[in-house]
């Protein structure tokens, strides 16, 4: 095979049998080194930019080794992404072919490019085309409203985190979080390059089937958010799995939720990561407290920097993205340093995570814009304006809520038929952003308020860290 | 109205709004079984504070979130006395 710097992930597959499973298969990496998942097309995806839109992470997986090295550009679509989005998306990538699999949904803004389909199941192909290039990744983010940013990584940071170390024989990978997203993509570079087998998760498996497939599978090291832990806790099934290495990333992790895994898994590592889409990795905390030591921020830690300014977390690594693609905004300040919008706040010897400038709510790894929520709510008929906040929550770290002034706000209804009257008012302002929004954008609670603190900015005075 | 009572008010009308089916609660009832997912709790658990005033697992750093549905019932029971 060509000599490229770093080697391809198909250079990287080994002679090891080794697999990637589903709920509905497995798939064996070794294969792939002289097989294909794209029917023996992968000539035709040669120096082109490719966007991978597969349904299942199994096939976007394959889809993945098979073209790293040999596409110019690999766009990877996270799931639920919305359809209205892919035409700028396709246009901004300059997309000239498509990965799907048998379960993508049509679409028209793929019209004009090659289609080419992900059986998942790997056919011989002696005769592949070899990696003779340093492919660029593109990531979506999920933190803006509207068209998602598209995130431009290079193999050598996706992998900087780890690259060189070597894992146990015995170790299994899985993880709860999609390999689509940053955090999820993580763990499956680990695990590709680690040589290790991994365990996805599948749309629409109940969690206590999946916690029992992780466990007959072996799962050793297991990633997930706050969120998919929360969940998992929840399942009589826990008892089916017993880690030694527990991960946690994509949300902050507090205190409760590290307590509560360290006693279920007395024998295990429990460690949560700090990354960003675009900072890249930038640190993980393994001493089993929320938050992280202060010092992390006075020394570069393997050519990671970081710095607090305005009360936000700065960070300059070779780990982060390289630039946005289609977007004018900058990634990185002039110094290189990328804010992350995370807010944190010293306590003594250490950092704390005070949630997102700018109000952005994280619901189990989804964020939400206040704005967003407000604006739908502001079209009802009865509504003058509204405050949306979010509000800590044991099950997915947060919540949105929302507080209302209505337009008759100076009239206090009779007392007889008062709170019927507010409770029907709450129910249709719920039913209009049922109508409109996500189910995880629309408030869990509504409160009518006679007015609400407007800053001499003349904006609304918004609370937060 | 009861405790029990008004938690399985509230999980009936959040399985109306999120167009889930609710399993019948009984007390040993998985939760993850109910019918609810990780989005449902979380809203019922805003719902509940806003009902009875307490929301025990943001309250104490210790509190574990139940399995079953009688076990959730009890931690509302015990908080709200």
């Amino acid at each position: 095979m060509a000599r490229i710097e770093p080697p391809s992930l198909r250079q990287c597959l080994g002679p090891a049998e080794r697999f990637l499973y589903d709920r509905h298969a497995r798939a064996c990496l070794c294969e792939l080194q002289a097989g294909t998942v794209l029917g023996g097309r992968l000539a035709e995806l040669a120096d082109k930019s490719v966007l991978v839109a597969t349904a299942s992470q199994l096939t976007t997986a394959l889809a993945l080794i098979e073209l790293d090295g040999v596409a110019r550009r690999l766009t990877i679509l996270p799931p639920d992404s919305d359809p209205d989005h892919l035409a700028a998306i396709v246009g901004d990538a300059g997309i000239e072919a498509v990965v799907l699999d048998r379960a993508s949904p049509a679409s028209a803004a793929f019209a004009g490019t090659r289609q080419v389909v992900c059986t998942g199941e790997i056919a011989p192909a002696p005769q592949l085309p070899e990696p003779a290039r340093v492919t660029e990744w593109v990531m979506l983010t999920s933190g803006t409203t509207g068209v998602p940013k598209m995130v431009v990584h290079g193999v050598a940071g996706l992998t900087a985190a780890f690259r060189g170390r070597t894992l146990d024989s015995d170790v299994v990978w899985g993880t709860f979080y999609d390999i689509r997203r940053y955090g999820g993509l993580q763990i499956f570079l680990r695990a590709v390059l680690g040589g290790t087998s991994l365990v996805l998760s599948s749309a629409g498996e109940p969690i206590a089937a999946h916690l029992e497939r992780l466990g007959d599978n072996g799962v050793t090291h297991l990633l997930g958010t706050p969120t998919h832990w929360r969940r998992a806790l929840m399942s009589p099934a826990i008892a089916a799995i017993a880690p030694r290495y527990v991960r946690l990333s994509g949300e902050i992790a507090d205190q409760a939720i590290l307590d509560n895994l360290r006693k279920t898994f007395p024998q295990a590592v429990v460690s949560h990561a700090y990354a960003s889409t675009e900072a890249g990795v930038a640190f993980e905390v393994r001493d089993g407290l929320a938050g992280f030591p202060a010092e992390f921020v006075e020394r570069a830690r393997d050519g990671v920097e970081m710095k607090v300014r305005d009360g936000s977390l700065r960070i300059r690594s070779p780990r982060a993205a390289a630039r946005y693609l289609g977007a004018d905004a900058a990634l990185a300040d002039r110094d290189g340093f990328v804010d992350t919008g995370d807010m944190v706040e010293l306590r003594g010897e250490r950092y704390l995570f005070a949630g997102r400038r700018g109000g952005i709510i994280n619901i189990g790894g989804l964020k939400v814009h206040p704005e967003e929520v407000e604006a739908v709510i502001n079209r009802h008929p009865r509504v003058r304006m509204s405050l949306v906040r979010g509000k800590k929550n044991p099950v997915t770290g947060a919540i949105v809520i929302a507080d209302v002034v209505l337009k008759e706000a100076g009239h206090k209804p009779a007392a007889d038929d008062g709170a019927g009257e507010i409770d029907r008012v709450k129910g249709d302002i719920l039913q209009f952003c049922r109508d409109v929004l996500p189910r995880h954008k629309v408030p869990a609670a509504i409160s009518i308020v006679p007015a609400l603190d407007v800053a001499a900015t003349g904006k609304l005075a918004r609370h937060h860290g | 109205m009861s405790v029990k009572l008004t938690i399985t008010r509230q999980m009936e009308e959040i399985a109306r709004e999120h167009g889930k089916i609710l399993a019948p609660l009984r007390d040993d009832l998985v939760l993850l079984d109910s019918g609810l997912d990780s989005l449902g709790f979380a809203v019922l658990v805003a719902r509940l504070e806003d009902k009875l005033g307490v929301d025990p697992f943001t309250a104490s750093e210790e509190a574990v979130f139940p399995v079953t549905f009688g076990d959730f019932v009890k931690v509302y029971e015990n908080g709200a006395h």
